[in-house]
């Protein structure tokens, strides 16, 4: 059994749910769970639940905000006062940025972005996609202990923990060290939907949207369906949405329940990023489009026409 | 003011990926390589800093291995200075290669002050390489920046983080910055820049040379393979307006009954 640390990051009061995926498929191993800051008790207990011992909360001057130095120096000093062969975290903005500070803080091995695992007699293994999806292979970790690992976000999905955790929550006094590069300002994004990255279900649109006005209609289908709206390379390419909002090799890479492709040619660097969706539909004028390859339901149509439909016939469904 | 540019060559976003027979990598020999799409804007940024400093001196540094030497020539042909070569095989691992960029920022006995590299790299997609370097060198970093300004030797950028929001730090120099897409607009290279690219300085060495030996190996990759295919969908015909309600209405029911997902 491998003694095993899982950061959590708190968004909204909540943990994120990337570490309840991680804690229930660590379910044989001994998994503890530490945070920046306060979390309630109906937070310890969902994680307990899943499987946490101990929540440890740390506490201390100048990590009220993310910073690479000040998290990875409170984490390196509260990991070197414990005994862990692993530390699990998200491959979400932060773990992908503080993840790598803090195995080098131990000369250590940090597997990126890993879709599925297991444990074999306490030593980890893992799968991961590269090449933005278009081959997965085994990665598993070496070297100086602990070992590190980033968990994609909607991979491993929910599993029970058949064991719960005592979920003993408890403070610690951290230290954030010297910190040079700090935030000096949070520049609020224009919608609150949740990231591509993370969303259960996305609408996206691609070159034959013709321009960013016409990204409405998507829209209206994402508020019905509680979606998060993105884009193809050739449409972000275009002008007609933001880069933060790109599907595709070069863009995010996605895997939420439910993918809505309007006007999506399917270049291989956009089925890259988004091909593990559980369910895809595509819908396309064109009925030789890549996409339809890749399609579990294909319409083959005028996007302006079918797009205002099916918003409809969800709003009947959903009883909105 | 030195300036480090940090580059990797990547297959084209448009390669049919084909696992070796025996798993351990990739088939390599009909690739076409490219620049690391993330790299052109470090490297631009890098050249933007120098039009405003005109006393910069940029050097582009690459882990990789020789057969192809795309990247850095593309690189001086946007007007990088000079290039520096560490010979290595193309799956070596994010720490490794860390660790040879820190050797290698060493031995051209240049002191940094800036240190860029692109996100992430678009093989391994491993996001780890400008972070781990920056603590190997004990340096402030920030990833994922799509806004730059310096003044002096303060920086400061802004980073994009999940929904599109941004967090803007600010630091002094020496700091390693790994530049997104947004950041600026990547220039060609003109005919010009390619000639003048083939006489400027290529500096060549081993993984020996620059302190990195198998030992530093952290992340072992096997059995690669393509992803499993999804078995043939659904497709319907809605090209016909009188029929496109009953498809749609068709579809959506489908995803409730059969696929589950709404």
């Amino acid at each position: 059994m491998a003694n095993v640390l899982v950061f959590t990051e708190v968004h909204d009061g909540k943990v994120k749910p990337v570490t309840l995926e991680i804690l229930g498929k660590l379910a044989g191993q001994s998994a503890d769970v530490a945070v920046f800051g306060d979390l309630g008790a109906d937070q310890v207990a969902e994680l307990a639940k899943h499987g946490a011992q101990n929540v440890h909360k740390l506490k201390g001057a100048n990590l009220d905000k993310y910073s690479p130095e000040g998290y990875s120096n409170a984490l390196a000093e509260f990991i070197k006062s414990k005994s862990y062969d692993y530390v699990f975290g998200g491959a979400t903005s932060m773990g992908k940025d503080l993840l790598p500070r803090l195995a080098t803080k131990f000369n250590a091995g940090l597997a990126s972005d890993v879709v599925n695992f297991i444990f074999e007699g306490g030593t980890f293994a893992g799968t991961r996609p590269l090449f933005a999806g278009k081959c997965l292979a085994k990665v598993e970790v070496t070297g100086p202990k602990p070992h590190f690992v980033s968990i994609r976000p909607n991979a491993l999905g929910m599993t029970a923990n058949p064991t719960a955790g005592a979920g003993t929550a408890a403070d610690v006094n951290a230290n954030a060290g010297d910190i040079r590069a700090a935030i000096k300002d949070i520049i609020k994004a224009a919608s609150t939907k949740v990231d591509l990255t993370e969303a259960n279900i996305i609408v996206t649109g691609g070159r034959a949207m013709k321009n960013a006005e016409n990204f409405k209609i998507l829209e209206q289908m994402a508020d019905v369906i509680g979606a998060t709206v993105g884009a193809s390379r050739a449409a972000v390419d275009s002008g007609f949405a933001p880069h933060a909002m790109q599907v595709g090799q070069t863009g995010k890479t996605v895997a939420p329940s439910l993918y809505i492709a309007c006007g999506v040619s399917g270049a291989i660097q956009h089925l890259a990023g988004m091909r593990t969706s559980k369910v895809i539909v595509a819908i396309n004028s064109d009925p030789d489009a890549p996409i339809f390859t890749k399609a579990d339901y294909g319409i083959v149509g005028d996007l302006f026409q079918i797009v205002p439909i099916m918003t409809e016939e969800f709003k009947k469904l959903l009883g909105k | 003011m030195n300036i480090f540019v940090c580059v990797k060559q990547v297959p084209d976003t448009e390669t049919k990926i084909v696992p070796t027979a025996d798993g351990s990598f990739i088939e390599t020999s009909s690739i076409k390589w490219i620049m690391n799409p993330y790299d052109e804007f470090a490297v631009e940024q890098a050249l933007l800093v120098k039009q405003s400093n005109p006393a910069a001196n940029v050097t582009v540094l690459r882990v990789g291995s020789v057969k192809d030497t795309e990247a850095l020539r593309t690189a001086m042909a946007m007007g990088a200075d000079d290039a520096f070569l560490v010979e290595a095989a193309d799956n070596l691992d994010s720490y490794s290669i860390a660790k040879a960029l820190k050797g290698a920022i060493e031995k051209t006995g240049k002191k940094p002050d800036l240190i860029l590299a692109g996100k992430q790299a678009i093989d391994d997609d491993c996001l780890q390489v400008p972070q781990v370097l920056a603590e190997m060198l004990n340096l402030p970093s920030v990833s994922v920046i799509v806004g730059f300004e310096l003044a002096g030797a303060t920086v400061k950028v802004k980073r994009e983080v999940e929904g599109g929001a941004l967090e803007v730090y600010e630091m002094s120099t020496p700091c390693v910055l790994a530049c997104n897409k947004g950041l600026n607009t990547p220039r060609y290279a003109s005919l010009p820049g390619i000639m003048k690219a083939k006489k400027k300085p290529m500096a060549q060495h081993s993984l020996a040379d620059v302190g990195v030996s198998d030992a530093d190996r952290r992340v072992k990759y096997s059995q690669f393979k393509l992803p499993p295919e999804k078995p043939a969908g659904k497709k319907f015909d809605a090209t016909d307006a009188a029929k496109q309600k009953e498809v749609v209405s068709q579809v959506v029911g489908l995803l409730r009954t059969e696929a589950k997902v709404i």
